[in-house]
């Protein structure tokens, strides 16, 4: 079964944005998003190479995920670990030891980035990302 | 561990973003305000405003408009509107006769400097599928109705290629300015499953 197309973002809930459109749901995805254009930026990997992961981490979701909500970002992550990690810029286990770290700590911490919150402005205040422990 | 963690080992999206931002700041790969650049480039500066303009310029320059179907980066470039994803920009036009509908089946590409980033729908799994299979039915459904003898033409947007559609001015605005008809252009008519109305 195919999900319906949602619309809600030109609906009456939409938050009113400059540009027309709410381009991210969760602070996170802003920062996923910013880490992929930086390193390529930097010349660490092309556009067209990142492009190649998404696609592959797009379809070994979609071909593994019946019925389970389709998140965008969710696939930008997991293919801005991929190609980081192939790249050997950094590894699977300093990436994942560091997340469980995250993850460990105090309920109120993390600030429930599970993107579901909703009432940030789309600026880049106080989220995740800029926290040092 | 979280509650929102979607597997026992595998922590949230999140936190793993958290995480890799983390590590890549640490080994001076990335710095944290340079991600925030990005952020407030495609939040605040960079959408769809970018494409109406380009739409309204078309609609009243006839050499503007030619040169935007011949070769759109450039003509896109001449009113500043470039950068990632606006590269290889293909502005085709819709007609009385050919209605286009921009799709990308593999992964959301989308033309970022004249659009800025994609709506939800853009991205979703149906969208990506169905706009290839059943293109009149899904613009049907997303509130487009287009008569049988108009031809559906879809794209699908690729490393090659980004894709804007030039959307039909509408009838009764041969009195507005430039600026007034960028304003009617939304960016449902630009990515082609919707059409301008005059105001």
């Amino acid at each position: 079964m195919m999900p319906a197309i949602s619309l809600d973002v030109d609906g009456p809930a939409a938050p009113p944005r400059l540009n027309g459109e709410l381009v991210f749901d969760a602070p996170w995805q802003s920062r996923s998003f910013a880490m992929a254009m930086a390193l390529v930026e930097e010349g660490h990997f092309t556009w067209d190479q990142f492009r190649d992961h998404l696609i592959a981490t797009i379809d070994s979701w979609e071909s593994a995920s019946e019925g389970v909500q389709y998140r965008y970002y969710e696939r930008w992550q997991e293919a801005l670990e991929s190609i980081v990690t192939n790249r050997r810029i950094l590894t699977n286990p300093e990436i994942h030891e560091r997340a469980i770290a995250y993850a460990a700590r105090p309920a109120g911490h993390d600030h429930g980035h599970d993107g579901h919150d909703h009432g940030h402005d789309g600026h880049d205040h106080g989220h995740s990302g800029r926290h040092r422990h | 561990m979280s509650e929102h963690s979607q597997a026992s080992d595998r922590p949230s999206a999140a936190v793993r973003t958290e995480a890799l931002e983390s590590l890549l700041v640490e080994r001076g790969l990335v710095k944290s305000e340079v991600l925030d650049g990005f952020v407030n480039r495609y939040v605040n500066d960079v959408g769809p405003m970018n494409g109406a303009r380009v739409v309204a310029k078309a609609w009243v320059d006839e050499d503007y408009r030619r040169r935007l179907l011949d070769d759109g980066t450039g003509a896109i470039g001449e009113l500043g509107f470039s950068g990632p994803q606006g590269e290889h920009m293909v502005v085709v036009e819709n007609t009385d006769e050919v209605h286009n509908v921009v799709v990308c089946t593999l992964c959301s590409c989308y033309p970022w400097p004249v659009l800025g980033l994609p709506p939800e729908w853009y991205k979703d799994p149906a969208y990506r599928s169905r706009m290839v299979r059943e293109p009149r039915t899904l613009l049907g459904e997303m509130g487009l109705d287009l008569d049988d003898g108009v031809v559906v033409r879809v794209w699908d947007s690729s490393a090659e290629n980004r894709y804007l559609i030039l959307p039909q001015r509408p009838p009764g605005t041969s009195e507005l300015s430039e600026e007034q008809l960028a304003e009617l252009v939304t960016r449902d008519a630009m990515v082609g499953v919707a059409k301008v109305h005059a105001p």
